[in-house]
């Protein structure tokens, strides 16, 4: 799960980690009130996807344009989701820009701080052209980082305040930890004039499977359910896993790996999907339904394709679930069903308006052909 | 011949009075897997599909026997029961479960660095060899006896490349899913090595998807020391970056983890890579 930033800066303050004095505001007129109190202020729009900065949500505002400029940025729709709201930032006296933060490396499968005096740019750039600029240290889980790992880490940024950078980079660490996040990063973290190390910005990314002992971040998660794609969230809460996509193709499947090779055989055909979803372990009668209600409810789809493959599933259960909810549906579907009682189920959607294929990519050859 | 599991595995169930351990204990038994114990703690002294349940691990491996365990607990105290197998002495655990928090992962891989433990998974389907025993949830009925391994980041794709591979006369020696998640125990690698020295298994299906670099490191791996032919497959081509795709460990960040760059490597390591399932079957027989 993604934090809005002004929610990560919350985490940030209560942890001891300085942060820009800053106003949440729903409205335009809020947001000017913002920055005329602050005089020259950040507007930044609060939206759960990467990118913002690129798509124009993010704009340095005087109390002259401070109303026309949140107008816009409240008005973008950055890959796909409405912005809203915004926080209004005091402006920073920037000396120096610095890129921090810890994520798990899945390779020597523990945390791995990441420090670069490149900041406020895409780090994976920067890693990619100037591997030199970028500072790691690998944390032991048993002991937290290091006396040490801090003083280098202070080194690698040229940081002559090796007390505050270790006192700020422990606080990243214990609300990594702490908190059971994926992603804690501050991109940029300052060097002020005056000498202070600020987050500038803040990203944390809470591990979903652990929200059950993570109340407050739960909070926080049911409040950003708000925040995303309707479909996406109607999904989640029958625990199911749901991609929107810009194609016409509505794909229903089981199991991650067939879903993606169900797009990629789509895509090779020539078509392309509407969204990626994974029924997982629900591959029964209920589910099923509500997963082909849910695609159906997609205006781009224009072609269904279910595709359904195990040793457990009840075909004749499955198909049944798909009849019944295919009633008053005007969409062409195209099932592919293997598993228990695999003829009952092709028997059951025989007088169904559905096309029946053998194998993933004979399914998606059909769907293709449907669409155009 | 196979790997990891074969007739001699004597198998312990932990979470065996859970739904998903009583059904999956069924059919293993149904398909000769030598179930020796079931542990649940408080529910010792029960019988499950005809198997003794204790309290702990130790317990049931002592009483027992017990070569193997697999792991059906709840995601949060699967941790616990994976490090509980652990101290009990088997060499092999196959954990089942998913949605473990990663953290609780972390410190399982941190306990369990210095030892010579074989951790299959989690959110795997576990492993079969053919004819011989399943420590997991593949539907039996896909397989045939044979001379193929298989290892798999994913579930029920692997079936369907296995149903396809069978249903072309082409047998697997063993198939083995190594899981979904971002941290898993047994990788690409592992496997490939195992493979590699049983005299049984005469070629390779390794099934990989978008997310991390485990794919990259397993062509490295090949092209050093794999000397028997191989047919990939990566999924996940046509996957829009930044987006968890069903599987935790299947997402393309920061320009990484594409299945362009699988694919690259894994041909740069001289691996036949095939676009679909039938293609699997179809370069694999060009290849024995």
């Amino acid at each position: 799960m993604k934090l809005h930033e002004y929610q990560s800066k919350d985490i940030f303050r209560g942890y001891g980690i300085p942060t820009p004095e800053g106003i949440m505001c729903n409205t335009p007129e809020e947001a000017s009130k913002a920055v005329r109190q602050f005089g020259t202020a950040a507007i930044k729009a609060q939206v759960l996807v990467g990118g913002r900065g690129k798509a124009g949500g993010i704009a340095i505002a005087t109390p002259e344009n401070a109303t026309e400029t949140a107008l816009r940025i409240m008005n973008l729709i950055i890959k796909g989701l409405p912005v809203g709201k915004v926080l209004v930032e005091q402006s920073v006296d920037i000396k120096q820009e610095f890129y921090l933060s810890i994520a798990l490396d899945r390779t020597s499968r523990r945390p791995l701080l990441i420090a670069s005096a490149s900041g406020g740019v895409d780090i994976e750039e920067v890693a990619r052209t100037s591997p030199d600029l970028i500072h790691k240290e690998l944390i032991d889980p048993k002991t937290g980082p290091q006396p040490e790992q801090l003083e280098q880490t202070a080194a690698g940024l040229g940081i002559s305040d090796v007390t505050s950078l270790s006192g700020l980079v422990s606080n990243l660490y214990a609300i990594y930890d702490e908190l059971d996040c994926t992603l804690a990063e501050i991109n940029p973290l300052v060097l002020t004039r005056d000498g202070q190390l600020v987050a500038l910005d803040a990203k944390i990314n809470i591990d979903d499977n652990a929200l059950f002992r993570q109340p407050a971040m739960q909070q926080l998660y049911e409040k950003n359910l708000e925040d995303l794609d309707p479909l996406e969230v109607q999904v989640k809460k029958l625990d199911m896993s749901y991609v929107a996509m810009d194609g016409d193709i509505g794909c229903i499947v089981n199991g991650a790996g067939l879903a993606l090779a169900t797009l990629d055989m789509i895509s090779r055909e020539g078509g392309t999907p509407a969204n990626f979803m994974d029924v997982r372990g629900g591959a029964d009668a209920f589910h099923v339904g509500r997963a082909v209600e849910i695609t159906a409810s997609n205006p781009r789809t224009k072609v269904m394709l279910i595709n359904m493959f195990g040793g457990l599933t009840l075909c004749d259960e499955i198909a049944e679930g798909i009849h019944d909810t295919l009633q008053g549906l005007d969409i062409p579907v195209v099932v592919r069903l293997t598993g228990t009682n695999q003829e009952k189920g092709w028997d059951i959607l025989k007088d169904a308006n559905v096309s029946v294929a053998q194998s993933t990519a004979e399914a998606a050859g059909i769907a293709v052909g449907l669409v155009s | 011949m196979s790997i990891l599991v074969d007739r001699d595995t004597r198998l312990v169930v932990q979470g065996i009075t859970g739904h998903v351990g009583t059904l999956e204990t069924r059919f293993m038994l149904q398909y000769g897997t030598k179930v020796v114990a079931g542990v649940t703690p408080g529910k010792g002294g029960r019988v499950v599909e005809g198997v003794n349940v204790f309290d702990t691990m130790p317990e049931a491996v002592e009483t027992t026997d017990a070569n193997a365990s697999i792991i059906f607990v709840p995601p949060p105290h699967a941790a616990g029961a994976i490090l509980e197998a652990v101290d009990s002495g088997v060499p092999l655990v196959v954990c089942i479960t998913e949605g473990i928090p990663v953290k609780d992962m972390v410190r399982v891989f941190r306990s369990i660095e210095d030892s010579d433990v074989r951790l299959v998974g989690p959110n795997c389907p576990g492993i079969t060899t053919p004819g011989e025993a399943r420590v997991g949830i593949m539907p039996d009925s896909i397989f045939l006896k044979g001379s193929v391994g298989v290892v798999s980041r994913s579930g029920t794709l692997t079936y369907e490349v296995v149903d396809a591979l069978s249903r072309q006369g082409i047998g697997q020696s063993t198939c083995v899913g190594i899981g979904g998640d971002p941290l898993i125990g047994t990788s690409f690698i592992d496997a490939l090595e195992l493979f590699e020295n049983d005299p049984e298994t005469s070629a390779i299906v390794m099934i990989g998807e978008i997310g991390g670099t485990a794919e990259q490191e397993a062509a490295e791996y090949i092209r050093e020391h794999v000397t028997k032919p191989v047919v990939g497959y990566v999924v996940g081509i046509s996957a829009p970056p930044g987006k968890t795709m069903g599987h935790a460990g299947a997402i393309i960040s920061g320009g990484g983890g594409t299945a362009k760059e699988k694919i690259e490597a894994l041909e740069g390591a001289g691996v036949a890579v095939a676009d679909s399932p039938v293609d699997v079957t179809g370069k694999m027989k060009r290849m024995i």
